[in-house]
């Protein structure tokens, strides 16, 4: 746990200047997204009563459930996973290359565009503003503002990467990189076509909206997931990370083959396009196994133990990339995919790669990056071990009957004698457990937003109190003189 | 990989190709898709909704059925059935082969064979062909969905989830507008077990004027409005249930072909 250990991921020791750069951008990003991450939970929350009890706010036409879990769905993803992951990322890219961040008020413009961006989005999907296309619903004047704020974000980092002090490119590296180029492309591409004046005809539209959510929920938090993951793992546990032929397979592995998936079997569109994916998703295994092994066996080598602290968040979040990833390809074999297409199992697993992997990751990062940036430990660290026995408990609750009652529904829905009322009564079992685990996972999330926004305030009132102190101190005799 | 520019050549070969393929590609093969023909006719497909659906695909899409309803139908397979549609000369062997031959639920090769062994005999045949699966059996569709079923759609809302039935074919399936409208009104009232959400806010409960409206609903018992009120719909929910009237995919096509039942003696 040591930040001053040798240096295996080209994790430099504090940096007064780097620090001081950092402190607005990561507050202005972490904030929201930490604001909005609670909101995206509790309208998941609500989404999920509705299907206990349909009528549940159903006279008011703003809380339709189609639009409620729109809403939560960007919100967690748009609003928390993705501004907050890039905040860890500009901190990973500041400290392994020894620099300042270049352009600190760049991030902070940026940091509040995205989060307007954001607000603009999810007020559209309530007014029935909604594009109906899946993770692309944001309107159009959102999806401008947040393709801004995300270029601005990417010059800083790419500024602080070329003029980096260290030469040598870590595994964290290419991942975070990668990650940069992968949103900007994949981002204005589908909405360009999708939220632009022409959409293209007929079927074209899912495509590209496959093409796109298969880039950005796979591919995208694998990149941005691994990147933050790969830095951490090896700082925490003081051993570098192993086998670098390794990491390189898997990430070639993942970024020329993953981006392939995404076409559902059976999908109405020419048929050449499901088997394509068929066959990435095959290819793209050995890549999730290789990522897994480096994980492994670098976690395994850790000298620092797991004690609820941000390692933990790094291995679970890193284990779940391993099974969600494998879960997520198992879409794609013929075999399985037609079974649970089109039930709660393709949900589940969205939340096990938002929550699981992703958040989890995300959450070890800014434990770890915010006390050393901000110079003050965090005001309740021991809500941090709360915060992760609540997440992981919450995931596991919340996804495992997900995907479990995915595979019963998809049965039932492929018995042609079983009526259809059976299929969703069999799902709904399920989702009475998982309900509880989005509780957990909203309790842990509150706590995390009470450390930040408490933080943030301590900050605030340090920085009030300095101004006032420099305010009544003495003018210096060259002044006076004067 | 030691400098920036590998990973950077590396992230744009990968992505570059899959955007060439799966966005470039699929709007070069589709992107200027027009109407094709029904099989065996001349009829075009698809066509336009007319004003009021058109409008009420816009309803759809703002108040996000598509998050529990699909609007794909998937087959497995096909099967073959021979029909006789006349004994021919010789009625008896005809009949006796009948009795003998297995005629539903056929691969191609055993219904030309079969349809062979009975014009031997004299008779006259069909040979029909049926989508198969459970979609089908449940009665969503005659066949899957295709590519042109949404020639005209924007935005496409396929669906992810099936926590509805399908509603690829509801128009066709119940293409009664009272039924449509008490079942957004009150779904219970129509399917009992239904899980549905009723959209009450699609409606206007008000007293009668002098004379009941002609678009009031007709619920059934146990469901009325309040004695001297009406339910009538709003201007939105009068375009969402034309919405649904108007869907049915269903013509046979080249790449979905089957023998629509009223061609069926």
């Amino acid at each position: 746990m040591n930040p001053n250990a040798t240096q295996p991921c080209g994790c430099s020791a504090r940096d007064g200047k780097a620090d001081a750069s950092l402190q607005v951008p990561l507050l202005a990003l972490f904030g929201g997204a930490a604001l909005w991450l609670v909101a995206g939970l509790a309208l998941g929350l609500i989404a999920g009563i509705k299907f206990h009890a349909p009528d549940f706010l159903g006279a008011c036409p703003l809380l339709t459930y189609g639009r409620v879990v729109a809403a939560a769905n960007n919100l967690v993803l748009y609003g928390f996973a993705i501004p907050a992951a890039l905040g860890v990322m500009l901190w990973v890219l500041t400290r392994s290359s020894r620099m300042p961040l270049v352009l600190p008020l760049v991030p902070v413009a940026a940091a509040n565009i995205w989060h307007l961006g954001v607000l603009v989005g999810v007020a559209g999907i309530f007014l029935g503003g909604s594009t109906g296309y899946p993770w692309l619903e944001f309107s159009r004047a959102a999806a401008v503002l947040q393709f801004t704020a995300f270029l601005l974000i990417a010059v800083s980092a790419a500024a602080t990467l070329g003029w980096r002090r260290e030469q040598e490119l870590f595994p964290a590296h290419w991942f975070i990189y990668a990650a940069l180029v992968w949103f900007a492309w994949t981002y204005s591409s589908a909405n360009l076509f999708l939220n632009g004046v022409f959409p293209p005809r007929g079927v074209v539209q899912n495509i590209i909206d496959w093409w796109f959510t298969n880039n950005l929920l796979f591919v995208w938090l694998g990149l941005a997931g691994l990147g933050i993951g790969f830095y951490l793992l090896p700082r925490l546990g003081g051993r570098p990370l192993t086998c670098s032929g390794l990491t390189l397979f898997g990430f070639l592995g993942l970024i020329f083959f993953g981006t392939w998936c995404g076409i559902p079997i059976g999908a109405p569109v020419p048929a050449w396009l499901p088997v394509v994916s068929i066959v990435a998703a095959l290819l793209t295994v050995p890549a999730i196994i290789a990522l897994g092994l480096v994980s492994l066996r670098t976690a395994l080598g850790a000298q620092a133990k797991c004690l609820g602290g941000p390692l933990c968040f790094t291995r679970f979040g890193l284990l779940m990339f391993f099974v969600s990833s494998l879960l997520y390809l198992l879409n794609f074999c013929p075999k399985v995919g037609p079974i649970v297409q089109f039930t709660w199992f393709g949900f589940g697993l969205t939340q096990l790669q938002l929550l699981g992997f992703f958040a989890m990751i995300v959450f070890g990062g800014i434990y770890e990056a915010l006390p050393e940036v901000m110079g003050r430990p965090l005001p309740f660290a021991g809500l941090v071990r709360v915060h992760f026995f609540a997440n992981m408990i919450g995931v596991l609750l919340f996804t495992v009957p997900l995907l479990i009652g995915g595979v019963a529904q998809g049965l039932k829905l492929l018995d042609a004698t079983a009526p259809f009322a059976d299929s969703t009564q069999t799902a709904l079992k399920f989702l009475r457990i998982s309900s509880l685990g989005q509780l957990f996972i909203l309790v842990g999330a509150g706590l995390f937003a009470l450390n930040l926004f408490v933080m943030t305030l301590q900050w605030k009132l340090a920085l009030v109190k300095s101004l006032i102190a420099a305010a009544k101190a003495p003018l210096p005799d060259a002044e006076v003189k004067a | 990989m030691k400098t920036s520019y590998g990973v950077f050549f590396a992230v744009l070969a990968a992505l570059g190709a899959s955007w060439a393929g799966f966005v470039l590609g699929p709007l070069i093969q589709l992107g200027a898709a027009q109407q094709t023909t029904v099989l065996n006719s001349t009829d075009v497909y698809p066509i336009q909704r007319p004003g009021l659906a058109a409008m009420g695909a816009q309803v759809y899409r703002s108040y996000g059925c598509a998050a529990c309803h699909t609007r794909q139908v998937q087959q497995t397979g096909i099967s073959f059935e021979v029909v006789l549609t006349s004994p021919g000369k010789d009625p008896v062997t005809v009949s006796n082969l009948l009795s003998t031959l297995k005629l539903t639920a056929l691969t191609k090769e055993a219904a030309d064979t079969a349809a062979k062994t009975l014009t031997d005999a004299g008779g006259k045949t069909e040979t029909h062909l049926s989508a198969t699966g459970a979609d089908i059996s449940r009665g969503w569709g005659s066949r899957h969905s295709v590519a042109a079923d949404y020639l005209y759609d924007v935005p496409v809302e396929l669906g992810t989830l099936r926590a509805g039935p399908d509603l690829a074919n509801i128009g066709q399936r119940n293409p009664d507008a009272n039924w449509q409208l008490v079942h957004l009104y009150a779904p219970k009232a129509v399917v009992k077990d239904s899980a549905m959400p009723s959209f009450k806010f699609l409606f206007q409960v008000r007293p009668v004027g002098a004379a009941p409206s002609p678009d009031a609903l007709k619920l059934p018992a146990g469901f009325e409005a309040p004695a001297g009120m009406e339910v009538v719909p709003t201007a939105e929910g009068a375009e969402l249930a034309a919405y649904l009237l108007s869907l049915h995919a269903d013509a046979p096509l080249y790449e979905a072909p089957y023998t629509p039942a009223t061609a069926k003696p």
